[in-house]
């Protein structure tokens, strides 16, 4: 079929800068600036702020948070929420760790292992949600018990150590100029410019838009909106585990009480970023921005010695505020 | 009878019958669809008009009965597979997505993918393409949208509804079912959405539109399919009988035997 454009005024094809509807650079803004802000204040607050290694310091904290952020809004994307991520990083970080040490075997089959693992769980959970459609909030609820259950059992509430090298070969570092820069971080920014490509660029992207927007309808165009649901929680559910792997190979140690903060702070992040929790808008690349949010908070706040039970008050402020930013701007638009 | 050759006949479905438990939502119900028109479908709560059209469009299965599309017996499981075999339903809840962009919506399920190795190994989607398609569909249903990269929700209730229409037009090869499109629309965006379902029918697809808006099936329908307890009561000719009298049928006032024979559609 050619597609016949009639020259009049009134039809002219506007074939710039689809598909972005013109709100959402807006709802990208939101969060740079957030983020220049918060940069500011600290920059007044510490004079160790504003250097490379800081900055450095800061991409490779965020990494962790920032992997499992990118997995947190494909699921907020279709208007289901995940509590079990961060359990399930550091379940994926105790699997791999342990089966490498414990079990002996081959770091790289040790750490597909731990991802395996964390895929399961993420198929359990859109098992639950797509079949016997439970809500996501309560599934992964207790999803999230079960996984930090499971990792201390494992453990015996112990720290793994002794890791190959292999393990922690995303923790080392290369230099630009005089700043040090971890393989973790550039391996976070590559999956974001995949997710990024995947959501904007394909119709298995789109269509996970389209599920969040209107299930029902999606369904009745002819989509599989149960396939789509379920890939999503597969795929959220493997970003933990690399997220676990990132963790595991920053720290050099698999840590059974990692990824408690983590859960509320990708929850945060993706909310930041202008992802609505009401699902269907958002973009992935604003989970990045959130995430170097509560990345510069943690670290400012650090850096002016505030005790971190303060950091956990802040976050929690921040999602509230996030959240009602989304709700507000929401109700702007009816 | 006179030898006035009949408009082919696209859809045909003869003694359908639906339970649900107890009740019979379809006793018996016969159909019949012909190339371009617009065959209005109407009847009281409960008169089997919503069951009929769910099993047309392939959202039931009827328990009996027989459904041929061109002909041809035919048996839907879902709505997909109705719309595969061409028919297209626009349903009462206006939006598709609406925070996606107008050509996002009318290629929802159905994207092109770009030529070459971008398309196959990539799977990457022709946007330029989606939307220079979405225009030219668009205009020649005469829908005067401007881009087709807005998002559907800043769209009004009536030209949303007419991307939704457009849409299935678009990709219909037989039959457009159209379930209350104007019920949630002010008069002028209803208006709006009738001129445009005319201009569908007038493409020569057949058209069939469920409403409860009176002056609406009069304004557009070609023949009038009444149902009543779970059968097809008649089918009456909006040119030949007021609205008063069709009424009366469809509420069992008036039985159709007791109409003059001109009343009747053939």
């Amino acid at each position: 079929m050619t597609a016949v454009v009639p020259s009049s005024e009134a039809t002219k094809p506007d074939v710039g800068g689809f598909p972005w509807p013109a709100g959402l650079s807006v709802a990208v803004l939101g969060p740079v600036i957030a983020l220049a802000l918060a940069c500011a204040f600290f920059a007044t607050q510490s004079d160790h702020f504003l250097s490379g290694g800081n900055f450095s310091l800061i991409l490779q904290q965020v990494a962790v948070v920032g992997v499992i952020a990118i997995g947190q809004t494909l699921v907020i994307l279709t208007g289901g929420i995940d509590l079990s991520c961060g359990m399930l990083m550091a379940l994926g970080g105790i699997v791999m760790t342990r089966f490498a040490t414990t079990l002996g075997m081959p770091p790289l089959l040790a750490i597909l292992c731990g991802i395996g693992v964390t895929s399961l769980f993420g198929l359990v959970n859109g098992l639950l949600v797509t079949r016997i459609r439970l809500p996501s909030f309560i599934v992964t609820l207790g999803t999230m018990n079960i996984a930090f259950a499971a990792t201390q059992l494992y453990s015996g509430a112990q720290t793994v150590t002794d890791l190959p090298p292999l393990m922690t070969a995303l923790g080392d570092t290369f230099s630009i100029g005089a700043t040090q820069f971890a393989w973790g971080t550039v391996a976070m920014l590559v999956l974001y410019a995949l997710a990024w490509f995947v959501l904007r660029e394909t119709a298995a992207g789109r269509h996970v838009y389209a599920v969040g927007n209107n299930p029902e309808a999606t369904r009745l165009v002819g989509i599989a909106t149960q396939r789509v649901l379920l890939a999503v929680y597969v795929a959220a559910g493997a970003l933990y585990g690399v997220a676990s792997l990132l963790s595991v190979s920053r720290t050099g140690v698999g840590d059974p009480n990692a990824g408690q903060t983590d859960n509320l702070d990708a929850i945060t992040a993706v909310v930041l970023g202008g992802t609505s929790l009401f699902g269907g808008r958002g973009v992935v690349i604003g989970s990045l921005v959130g995430a170097l949010v509560v990345g510069v908070f943690r670290n400012g706040l650090t850096l002016m010695g505030v005790s971190s039970i303060y950091q956990v008050l802040v976050t929690g402020v921040l999602v509230i505020l996030a959240v009602t930013a989304d709700q507000l701007s929401r109700r702007g638009a009816r | 009878m006179t030898a006035v050759a009949q408009p082919r006949v696209v859809m045909k479905a003869t003694s359908l019958v639906k339970r649900y438990g107890q009740v019979t939502a379809l006793d018996g119900s016969d159909f019949e669809l012909r190339a371009g028109e617009i065959l209005a479908v109407i009847g009281d709560n409960g008169a089997g008009k919503s069951s009929l059209i769910k099993a047309l469009s392939g959202a039931t299965v009827p328990d009996s009965g027989e459904i041929q599309l061109d002909g041809v017996v035919t048996k839907f499981r879902s709505p997909i597979e109705a719309r595969r075999a061409g028919i297209e339903t626009v349903y009462q809840d206006l939006a598709v997505a609406p925070a996606m962009t107008i050509a996002e919506n009318l290629f929802l399920g159905r994207e092109i993918r770009r030529p070459g190795w971008r398309g196959s190994a990539l799977r990457m989607l022709d946007k330029r393409r989606m939307i220079e398609e979405s225009v030219a569909r668009l205009a020649e249903l005469k829908v005067g949208i401007r881009s087709m990269s807005q998002a559907l929700e800043t769209l009004s209730g009536g030209q949303r509804q007419c991307v939704a229409v457009a849409r299935a037009a678009a990709f219909a090869k037989h039959v457009v079912i159209m379930d209350e499109p104007t019920a949630a629309l002010g008069v002028k965006e209803g208006g709006m959405v009738l001129e445009l379902i005319r201009r569908v029918r007038d493409r020569g697809l057949a058209v069939v539109l469920i409403s409860h808006n009176m002056p609406h099936v009069f304004e557009v329908a070609d023949r009038i399919h009444v149902a009543r307890l779970g059968k097809r009561a008649t089918v009456l000719d909006p040119k030949k009988i007021g609205m008063s009298d069709t009424v009366a049928v469809m509420t069992g006032a008036l039985r159709p035997d007791d109409l003059p024979a001109e009343a009747l559609a053939h």
